[in-house]
């Protein structure tokens, strides 16, 4: 099952000349993990912003193509309807809260969609269990840490249970423990309920191992779109000023002098492997 | 160039964001400060061109205490880079920000003018001299921030967060700048929770934790020690994560740089393979 087809989309913000997406094609499977990476200015966040609607129904300007996802079609559906079904998650978590309790936050957009009061408190005890929050429902938003207000946002679009959630740079302002627990909650979020996701994130380190696929986009186009090992081993890759994890670069490095690595590592925990399997394979 | 003497700072609502912090840094250091969010970096960064004025303890800036000196006099000595940089913008061209405070420091209108040159010169924005601060890029921004402060070549030049929504190519400019500074024999302090960025730029580490000074020696040492790291809600690099895995094995898990760790590597295979033979 398809949750994402793009094909032929060009957007060009109104007072803008040049698209800030062009001819983007894509299809993405219902529960794909994906990184989309690119520098700052490549049309990262406005690809997300077509995905959920924001463009063209809040977003003025030109766009050709056809977005679908979830089987809607995205220019011809309302963002009410298409909220319910595609979940975005921004890089300053403060800009997304405004309730005077935790709890309130998440349950506001539920209560916007008139869900019976029973149903709102199920979800809401579902939302805050699944981020590890339940203990901060009576704090207010303000008084979090930034990562703890990273996850009430991340709740408050969990509990609608939407197939599609989209992370516009979610870790780049938390400390690096916050920033991992961030990104293990979302890999959990996908392990446990299967929903489809995409991060928009220059952090590889924390994410190289857990997606199944990666995305680069440069200047509004995709230059590059497979799995990881494929993606980040690649040779041409690093030019475009895209990261690669540090382990990548280390165990190419050891390969120029000993053939260690046959599979590239994408974690310490496989770097580890692979260096413990070639001593085991030389005993032997 | 720098010295703390026993600061303490208490802000208005009560939160005790200094604690008794003591602390050196001499002419043409470069110094990361690291700490989990609220741990008091942005608190310290503020002590150095006199926003903020110790609770108590003694703040000295080359050699004069703080208390005595306006933020004006301070700023000549010390530049500070606010992690918004676009909330110090509101001129309408780059080229008049910068001139703004030249002026204000009272230079004469042609070493503005040459100042101006070299500054965005430097910072690679010279095709932007007459272009709205607003309609740069987010990095742009950051480094016309940057030239702003440079423009009045301040001895020490402080950056809070400098890497904070920065992409890969614009933090890879960042170090390039924040080491050619150095080389030139300014004070340099940038606060940051990026171990990554860290690892690279290999600078003196003040590790903070909860108003206090935790830590304090170089890159090597600090961003190897796990236990210490976790404490301050900072992981380890991933260099530094991946060595520490194999010590059992002989690995050095006191490296931070990618080169290092693969010539440690190929080396201790060697050895153990040479071993294995004899």
């Amino acid at each position: 099952m398809e949750i994402v087809r793009v094909e032929g989309l060009t957007f060009t913000y109104s007072g803008s000349e040049v698209p800030a997406v062009k001819d983007i094609n894509l299809t993405m499977k219902e529960g794909e993990f994906v990184l989309l990476l690119g520098p700052s200015g490549c049309g990262k966040s406005t690809l997300c912003r077509c995905l959920n609607g924001l463009i063209p129904h809040f977003y003025a300007g030109k766009m050709d193509g056809k977005v679908v996802v979830a089987g809607m079609d995205v220019t011809k559906t309302p963002t009410y309807v298409l909220s319910q079904h595609v979940g975005m998650v921004f890089q300053i978590p403060e800009n997304q809260l405004f309730s005077l309790t935790v709890e309130n936050d998440v349950a506001f957009a539920l209560e916007n969609l008139g869900i019976p009061r029973d149903e709102i408190k199920r979800r809401v005890d579902f939302a805050l269990r699944a981020v590890g929050i339940e203990e901060l429902r009576g704090r207010s938003p303000f008084e979090l840490s930034g990562g703890q207000q990273q996850k009430v946002a991340i709740a408050s679009i969990l509990a609608l249970m939407p197939k599609l959630m989209l992370f516009d740079e979610p870790t780049s302002s938390l400390d690096p423990v916050s920033a991992k627990s961030v990104v293990d909650i979302i890999s959990s979020i996908r392990k446990e309920f299967g929903t489809s996701i995409i991060v928009a994130e220059h952090r590889v380190e924390l994410l190289a191992d857990k997606v199944d696929r990666v995305i680069v986009m440069q200047e509004g186009s995709i230059i590059k779109d497979g799995k990881p090992k494929e993606v980040f081993v690649s040779e041409e890759f690093t030019p475009y000023g895209v990261p690669v994890p540090k382990v990548v670069s280390m165990a190419k490095g050891v390969n120029r002098h000993l053939r260690v690595f046959n599979d590239m590592p994408l974690s310490p925990e496989e770097f580890e492997q692979g260096i413990r399997g070639f001593l085991y394979d030389k005993v032997r | 160039m720098i010295k703390f003497d026993s600061v303490t700072y208490v802000y208005p609502t009560g939160a005790r964001a200094l604690s008794d912090v003591s602390v050196e840094v001499g002419k043409g250091e470069l110094v990361a400060l690291m700490g989990e969010n609220g741990a008091g970096k942005t608190t310290f960064i503020k002590h150095l061109n006199g926003l903020l004025k110790p609770t108590s303890g003694r703040v000295y800036v080359d050699g004069k205490d703080t208390r005595t000196l306006s933020v004006a006099q301070l700023s000549r000595i010390v530049g500070v880079v606010f992690q918004n940089a676009e909330d110090m913008f509101f001129l309408p061209t780059v080229e008049e920000e910068v001139a703004f405070s030249l002026r204000n420091l009272g230079f004469s209108e042609d070493v503005v003018q040459k100042r101006i040159d070299w500054a965005l010169k430097f910072m690679e924005l010279e095709v932007y001299k007459k272009r709205s601060p607003f309609l740069l890029s987010g990095g742009e921004k950051k480094r016309l921030a940057l030239a702003i402060i440079l423009a009045w070549n301040p001895q020490v030049i402080a950056m809070d967060e400098p890497t904070v929504g920065q992409d890969s190519m614009q933090k890879e400019k960042l170090k390039e700048m924040i080491k050619q500074l150095s080389l030139q024999g300014r004070t340099v302090i940038i606060s940051t929770h990026d171990v990554e960025f860290v690892a690279e730029l290999r600078p003196r580490v003040i590790l903070m934790s909860r108003g206090k000074i935790v830590a304090d020696g170089d890159a090597d040492t600090i961003l190897t020690d796990g236990e210490l790291l976790r404490s301050c809600s900072i992981l380890m690099p991933q260099v530094a994560a991946t060595m520490s895995r194999l010590t059992d094995l002989g690995f050095n898990a006191k490296v931070i740089s990618v080169e290092e760790a693969v010539r440690s590597i190929v080396k201790r295979l060697m050895e153990i393979e040479h071993t294995r033979r004899a």
